[in-house]
């Protein structure tokens, strides 16, 4: 069993009876510097996990949103070197669990057994491919558990029992339950069998059960949350970024969405 | 020995199944409906049918005498350009509108370049009566406006896709991207050698059978296999359908000829097997064309059926067991190579198949005499009139 920051922080909220929030991020939008500070002013919100996308240029798991950011981000230079310098940058100020979420192209020509390395060394806690289904992961896993870094599977809502056991055993730290069939985005409701889905996912396993994919208001947090151990946010978070025109309003804004959607 | 990929659709290093998890249990049953399928004689008696009286095979092998008296060496066209739609695109949506019917879905959705693919699948799915939208780059909507028309004649719709560089490598992301979220009724029919197994493995043995009658048609004529085997590369389908056949004859040559764009020393080619690296793109690894820190680059090719920064796994394989060589042709060269051939044998090729000739005309001189050579005509040129127009009124 891993152990690292996701495992204590999971431990901890289950201590104190709470859900786990995760904010999503595209790591360099808009640009290297307003990430640090995106991170900072979310974890003066209150969020327990963080997670940063590395961009990849065709992203065929994202929707338009976070596809945008993705490739504003690239543009400003973004690679692994900058992604692993910002998470060390991060970790030298904060505890908070980092999640790295990327496709599988760029983990692979960086190099599996120095990804693993180097991300350790930086201090990142978690890491999610979601175009790298457990069939293909064994050479990434092997060497992510080596350095007691989690690999958090997704399953969807129509992988089958079989699978879902399956994936159950090899996802560490979480599982991310998508919650519909789809890409990422917001959306207005969240998929019909999300309780049904959520409780076998539960039946078979221990750990930790997060949804993510669509979930962009306070109603959607808590419906999940009568089910699952957490939600996942990250275009609704997106959005207010784009539509921020300055740090200030920013900031508030932020704020002002942590609060209503934490507000359960 | 034939080639086939092991349990997780490998071809050596080359292949898998990368995609997200929404999209595993539909390529499971895919491959379990296919795999029935190969085994089913009705299934078989109905495509050979639809590939006999509706797409016109079988295609002819034509010994091209005035170009083979030009270039000094004995030329045949596999005359794929004569098939309905014009290419050999609709060898595969045939039988993929076939699977789709077994699995008993009511939607396809396909992802095009030059537009063949395209018009290929919307053909089959009016034919058939399934719902059906193809996702196209916007900068190929504007060069293959000829294609976009076909295929809203026919019943689709057709999708302009503005990320990225607009052409093939994003339509194929934003179709992978609907069938995510609607893979309970819809049949992605991939138009090429590329995506997660099964569809290498499947749309190879489709296409096979162009080098299955080729094979047949040289024995016959020549009572003898060919020296070489000579096809363009984008993702590979025609030149895979080709070759395939002849694999266990070690003596016949393969050649892939990719798209070399303003020259592969520049940054504007398609030439993924010279000068690409091993990745994972659209739901395989295969050789792409990538930047050091694993960004897909932007591929260039006049001819937008080229024009993808990757290429099949199989034809990974071949590269890397040194079976097949691959060759590379610029688009000015491939546009001497469609007027050669409209001049000495009055066929008009597509853009694509240009490549092709265009490789034998500056290769020819290095071959013996009288070398035998089976070259696939993939397709057939009116798509590209108004891109050679321009380009010649310049």
């Amino acid at each position: 069993m891993i152990e690292n920051r996701i495992t204590k922080k999971n431990t901890q909220l289950l201590r104190d009876k709470k859900k786990a929030f995760v904010a999503y991020l595209s790591a360099g939008f808009p640009d290297f510097d307003s990430t640090y500070e995106l991170v900072d002013m979310l974890i003066h919100n209150k969020v327990d996990f963080i997670e940063l996308g590395m961009p990849f240029s065709d992203p065929v798991a994202d929707g338009p949103i976070i596809q945008q950011s993705s490739a504003k981000a690239l543009q400003k230079g973004m690679n692994m070197i900058k992604y692993l310098k910002l998470i060390k940058m991060i970790r030298m100020k904060f505890d908070v669990p980092l999640i790295m979420m990327s496709y599988y192209n760029p983990i692979f020509k960086y190099g599996i057994e120095k990804f693993a390395r180097n991300a350790a060394i930086a201090g990142l806690d978690g890491v999610i491919v979601p175009d790298l289904p457990p069939e293909e992961s064994a050479a990434l896993n092997k060497a992510l558990s080596r350095k007691s870094i989690s690999q958090i599977f997704l399953i969807s809502p129509l992988t089958s029992p079989e699978r879902i056991k399956k994936i159950s055993k090899i996802s560490s730290g979480f599982i991310y339950y998508v919650s519909l069939a789809g890409v990422t985005g917001t959306r207005n409701t969240l998929g019909k069998n999300l309780s049904k889905q959520v409780g076998r996912i539960k039946k078979a396993t221990k750990t930790p059960v997060f949804v993510g994919f669509g979930v962009s208001k306070p109603e959607h947090v808590k419906k999940v949350n009568k089910v699952a151990d957490g939600v996942i946010v990250g275009s609704a978070i997106i959005k207010i970024i784009n539509k921020s025109i300055n740090k200030q309003q920013l900031k508030i804004e932020i704020s002002r969405f942590m609060r209503l959607m934490q507000n359960n | 020995m034939t080639v086939i990929p092991d349990k997780n659709g490998y071809f050596g290093n080359f292949g898998g199944r990368y995609v997200p998890e929404t999209l595993m249990s539909a390529l499971k049953s895919l491959e379990a409906v296919y795999s029935e399928s190969q085994k089913s004689a009705r299934f078989n008696k109905t495509l050979n049918y639809y590939l006999k009286e509706f797409a016109g095979r079988v295609t002819p092998l034509y010994f091209a005498s005035r170009l083979s008296k030009y270039l000094g060496i004995k030329v045949y066209l596999k005359r794929e350009d004569l098939l309905h739609t014009g290419a050999h695109k609709i060898n595969n949506t045939l039988a993929q509108a076939l699977l789709c019917l077994r699995m008993k879905k009511k939607r396809v959705i396909a992802e095009t370049g030059a537009g063949q693919h395209g018009v290929a699948t919307a053909v089959v799915a009016a034919q058939f009566g399934l719902d059906c939208e193809i996702f196209m780059g916007e900068e190929d909507i504007a060069r293959q406006s000829l294609n976009v028309f076909r295929m809203r004649l026919l019943g689709a719709k057709v999708t302009g896709v503005s990320s990225g560089s607009k052409t093939l490598k994003d339509a194929t992301n934003e179709a992978m991207r609907d069938w995510v979220c609607t893979v309970k009724n819809t049949h992605y029919i991939i138009g090429s050698v590329v995506g997660p197994h099964p569809y290498p493995l499947m749309v190879r043995n489709f296409q096979s059978v162009i080098g299955q009658e080729a094979r047949k048609q040289i024995l016959r004529t020549e009572n003898r296999l060919p020296d070489y085997l000579v096809a363009c590369v984008g993702g590979g389908s025609n030149a895979i359908g080709l070759f395939h056949p002849f694999y266990n004859d070690k003596k016949v040559k393969f050649i892939g000829v990719e798209a070399a764009g303003y020259g592969i020393n520049t940054h504007k080619h398609a030439a993924t097997l010279i000068k690409g690296s091993p990745g994972v793109l659209h739901g395989s690894k295969s050789y792409l064309l990538q930047t050091n820190d694993g960004q897909i680059e932007i591929a260039h090719s006049i001819s937008a059926g080229l024009d993808y920064p990757g290429i099949g796994p199989e034809h990974s394989f071949y590269k890397k067991t040194k079976r097949a060589k691959y060759v590379s042709v610029k688009d000015g060269e491939a546009v001497d190579g469609l007027k050669l051939l409209s001049v000495t044998e009055g066929i008009i090729p597509a853009l694509e198949t240009a490549h092709a000739i265009a490789y034998l005309k500056k290769a020819a001189k290095k071959m013996k005499k009288n070398s035998l050579v089976v070259l696939c005509l993939s397709g057939r040129g009116d798509k590209d009139m108004t891109i050679i127009s321009e380009l010649l009124k310049k």
